[in-house]
């Protein structure tokens, strides 16, 4: 049996307190109201000459772009206007940072039309009409009240964002480890029943976590926050977009969908428990192949309801926004995290001496599976982003335009972390039964991975306005406390190492 | 490598008392014999298909693409959903002999060499398309990035029927690399077997002098391993690349992001229920029933059922987003192909490949030979139909209405089809009977785990000794 040391329990708590401590100070100096956020644009842009600088050119590209609107007329006297003036508006950003945020206003927003978040579908024709005025010194106060509430909305998403990122990742590990759960036991895999129980713990997880998730869906609903613009009656009024999908973008709907995915999952990680610690004390094989139908039933159950949460949850973050493969993509993404997951605490656990039976080829194989789902990952990815990417068709492409200008170190760096590194360092036989190796590889892909997720949400919620501070750390690290609480309590209820599973004297020999 | 202990659990792969040398014997058997009335009568057949099609290459080639039924709307139809089909087809040979050795999947054993051939030969089927449905074909050499007298005139590296050629060229070749090298033993030991001077002279120059040392064994299995695990990213990427030809268009019905792992499921699926076809067939009538046996097909009954159910994901997963989107054009595109004048092809492909591979739920019937080997050719129909609908309905009716038409084949599209499955049966009907068709050394391999006749021999000593399983 297993006992928790109390030194990873005392992190635990310590992570979760930390934890809360950074929400609750992002959520204290998110702005109350929109004058506070007004004081925040204005300290941000007096940050210096750098900021400026680079206002200065977004401005004149984005006046580039205004070819491509409705004002051919205006343009040309635009773009030279703005070439004319390139010094004057130096000296212009440098005394008053405010108005020149108001000039650059129209290249945020047009950006934003392109994320098509909050209200960039409200303010995206205005953005258009007023370009050629936004430029012009005397810019109205409309706009800037316009522009200082976009940010407003924006900075006040950012610590709801922040704790939903985590409290979606942590979940979806456990998720992603049932799933792989339910393949071993549907495939038979003769390796992999020494794990089972390893699995199991981490999978305990999935019944707090995702009920956190709900709670965070039906806290929406709510209006408590707005990560889910179409939950918005004022946002759908306008948009007849969105009141084309509100058939199947409601609250009510939304909710249901949620509660019967997460009431399956749980309801089937439950069950193979339940069932795997049966099998341990049978003189049949009755529970194990119980386990086998129900994990061949919840893989059905997972394909459907894993694709549509992904749209739910994620996708519709960006309500305008849509691709076929995303429930796939999303679905790669945390399944690696969970093999990874798995792999982490099999090789902590084995170093304090509680897996008796597993040897470097078991390690061998989960890293296998990390470096194969990898380029898995990689493979939905890219043919997400580059069949976008050629055809350039605007309403999808804005997605990646949006990443590109404002996400770029995040949104390519996890390409880095979440391919090149572990596949580069994972393709070696002999790495592969290295420890340090395995953790260091699943460490960078597991940050990959939440970077990933980051990249999926916050553009559409925080926009440029993003950040990873006290409030993004603080709530990976609640969770990562919760999760390891969690998970650790769980593997000490039961024996380390399944018992009467036919397939475990082939896993305990297992060698390769 | 993998641990020679076998749970009693599983079932064994070869049936019967056999012995090594039974395997030999049994898998040499079709190529020393004669062939017999019925092999020449398919292999007429097969060969008279063939010869009808390479008249009716020569026509289009002599006459002008204009022989066949496209259009200036449809001009893609019959040619490049057979080529999609072939490419589909053949998947399935890299899928049991790479991605199942990956897996470590005993089972793939019996069934490797076969699927393996069924691939190389779909795949010439599937390369033929892209050659002889240009408007000129004897140019074709120049989609090569060759050096030339026209100041170097280049190729365009972005256009996805070019990384078909790179695809398909790449992905051939290493099929026919990974499956000679596999033959390799198998051919040495039909030379060393061999009566005649004649067939002792071919099996020689086939089998590369191999000689089975210790040094040879080992290297030919890291050999396959690396084969293996390049193939299948290989076989991930050139269903990917086919799809990208619809995919990367700005065409409503083709342009989604589904399509590359959504092709490969589907090829997956057409590649096993091919295989399953051909299979039933060959354990049949080469009597291979001990080694090719009833848990083969229900395994490969399995394959067909999950990557059937993906593939039903993805259509709902298309039908959902398109109506999702918002997008007029591309909720058009779909109420078209449900509702519109090719409605019948559209029910005909949901019906052969989403409804027809739920009934393998049933023990009862996916381990039924019958059942299995008619499912599997309406998995095929299906699957041409799926190309079908995704080519001609997206093409038949897109953006502006003054351009919509109707496709209708000539005999010549169809007889262009025809010769292909002739060729490919002539093909694999003279591979069944001078090829080794189970890869004998690796069955050998498997014997002491997983045959009938060692099993029984395991439970025996087992229930004697009460040893705990430590055999190897």
């Amino acid at each position: 049996m297993y006992t928790f040391s109390s030194k990873l329990k005392t992190l635990a708590f310590i992570l979760m307190v930390v934890g809360i401590i950074g929400v609750g100070y992002s959520f204290f100096t998110a702005p109350k109201t929109l004058e506070e956020a007004e004081a925040i644009i204005a300290a941000q842009h007096h940050g210096g000459h750098g900021e400026a600088a680079h206002h200065e050119g977004t401005h004149s590209e984005t006046h580039e772009n205004k070819a491509d609107e409705a004002h051919v007329t205006h343009v040309e006297d635009t773009v030279k206007e703005g070439h004319k003036l390139t010094d004057e508006e130096k000296a212009h950003l440098a005394s008053d940072s405010v108005s020149s945020i108001v000039a650059t206003a129209p290249a945020a927003h047009d950006s934003a039309v392109a994320e098509e978040s909050h209200e960039a579908h409200a303010e995206a024709a205005v953005a258009g009409h007023d370009a050629h005025k936004a430029h012009d010194a005397h810019a109205t106060h409309d706009e800037h009240k316009e522009h200082a509430e976009h940010v407003f909305h924006q900075l006040q998403n950012k610590p709801w964002a922040a704790v939903y990122v985590a409290a979606l990742f942590f979940m979806l590990i456990s998720l992603g480890v049932l799933a792989f759960y339910a393949i071993q036991n549907a495939a038979q895999a003769g390796w992999s029943p020494v794990l089972f129980r390893v699995m199991e713990g981490i999978t305990s997880y999935l019944i707090p976590g995702a009920i956190i998730v709900f709670i965070f869906l039906v806290v929406g609903v709510l209006h408590f926050h707005h990560l889910f613009i179409w939950l918005d009656p004022e946002v759908v009024a306008e948009d007849h977009l969105i009141q084309q999908k509100s058939g199947y973008l409601n609250g009510t709907f939304f909710l249901i969908r949620a509660a019967v995915f997460i009431g399956g999952w749980i309801f089937y990680r439950q069950y193979s428990r339940k069932q795997s610690l049966a099998q341990d004390e049978a003189t049949d094989n009755l529970s194990y192949k119980k386990s086998f139908k129900g994990a061949a039933a919840f893989l059905v159950f997972f394909i459907v309801s894993e694709s549509i949460m992904s749209w739910d949850w994620i996708m519709s973050v960006d309500p305008h926004w849509y691709s076929t493969l995303f429930g796939w993509y999303v679905f790669a993404s945390f399944f690696v995290s969970g093999i990874t997951t798995i792999a982490l605490i099999t090789l902590y656990l084995k170093s304090k001496g509680y897996l008796e039976y597993v040897n470097t080829s078991h390690i061998h194989d989960l890293a296998k599976f990390m470096f194969g789902i990898s380029v898995f990952w990689t493979y939905l990815w890219f043919s997400q982003f580059m069949l976008m990417w050629y055809a350039d068709m605007p309403e999808e492409v804005v997605y990646f335009k949006m990443r590109i200008e404002n996400y770029n170190l995040p949104f390519f760096g996890m390409v880095a972390m979440n391919f090149l590194f572990p596949v580069l360092i994972l393709i070696n036989t002999d790495f592969k039964r290295l420890s340090w190796i395995i953790v260091m590889a699943g460490i960078v892909i597991l940050l990959g991975h939440y970077i990933d997720f980051f990249n999926m949400i916050m553009p559409a919620t925080v926009g440029d306005q993003w950040f990873i501070g006290a409030g993004e750390i603080g709530a990976v690290l609640f969770f990562l406390g919760l999760f390891i609480l969690v998970v650790f309590t769980a593997l000490t209820k039961v024996p380390l190492l399944a018992k009467r599973n036919p397939l475990i004297e082939e896993s305990k020999h297992f060698h390769y | 490598m993998s641990s020679h202990y076998e749970a009693p659990i599983r079932k064994p792969l070869i049936i019967g008392d056999k012995s090594y040398h039974d395997v030999t014997v049994d898998v040499a058997r079709p190529v020393e014999g004669r062939a017999n009335k019925q092999w020449w009568i398919a292999f007429t057949i097969a060969l008279a298909a063939f010869l009808w099609g390479v008249g009716c290459v020569a026509y289009t080639v002599g006459t002008g693409i204009g022989t066949w039924g496209s259009n200036k709307t449809i001009g893609w139809a019959w040619d490049i959903t057979n080529f999609v089909w072939w490419v589909g087809i053949g998947h399935a040979g890299t899928l049991i002999s790479a991605v199942l050795l990956l897996f470590r999947q005993k089972w793939r054993m019996a069934i490797n060499r076969s699927a393996e051939a069924m691939t190389i030969f779909s795949v010439i089927q599937a390369a033929m398309f892209p050659v002889f449905h240009m408007g000129r074909p004897w140019l074709a050499y120049w989609v090569m990035p060759i050096p030339n007298q026209f100041g170097s005139l280049w190729v365009n590296f972005n256009s996805p029927l070019l990384w078909d050629v790179f695809a398909i060229s790449t992905y051939l070749s290493v099929s026919l690399v990974f499956w000679w090298t596999g033959l390799l033993p198998d051919f040495a030991m039909l030379r060393d077997r061999a009566i005649t001077p004649f067939t002792k002279r071919v099996y020689s120059i086939l089998s590369f002098g191999w000689s089975g040392r210790a040094k040879d064994w080992q290297r030919f299995e890291e050999v396959s391993l690396v084969l293996a695990g390049l193939a299948t990213p290989l076989v991930l990427s050139v269903h990917t690349i086919v799809s990208f030809d619809f995919a990367t268009s700005v065409i409503p019905g083709w342009h989604t992001t589904i399509l590359p792992p959504y092709f490969v499921a589907g090829a997956i699926f057409s590649g096993f229920a091919m295989v399953n076809t051909l299979l039933i067939i060959m354990r049949k009538v080469s009597n291979l029933e001990a080694y090719i046996t009833v848990q083969h097909i229900e395994l490969m009954n399995i394959v067909i059922m999950i990557t059937g159910s993906i593939v039903g994901v993805a259509y709902i997963t298309e039908l959902f987003i398109a109506w999702y989107s918002g997008v007029e054009y591309e909720q058009y595109a779909f109420i078209n192909r449900a509702t519109g004048p090719y409605w019948w092809s559209y029910w005909l492909m949901m019906t052969c490949n989403v409804i027809s591979p739920q009934v393998m739920w049933f023990k009862k019937i996916r381990t039924s030979i019958m059942v299995s080997f008619i499912i599997s050719i309406v998995v095929n129909v299906g699957m041409w139909f799926e190309r079908f609908v995704i080519i001609v309905t997206s093409l038949h009716r897109d953006y502006l209405p003054s351009s919509w038409t109707m496709f209708q084949p000539t005999f010549v599209d169809a007889g262009f089809y025809i010769g292909t499955i002739g060729f490919f049966f002539v093909l694999f009907l003279l591979y069944s009977r001078s090829f080794p068709v189970i890869a004998q050394a690796e069955v050998k391999s498997i014997m002491k785990t997983s045959s009938e006749k060692y099993k029984k021999l395991h439970e025996s000593h087992d229930n004697h000794s009460h040893s705990e399983h430590n055999h190897h």
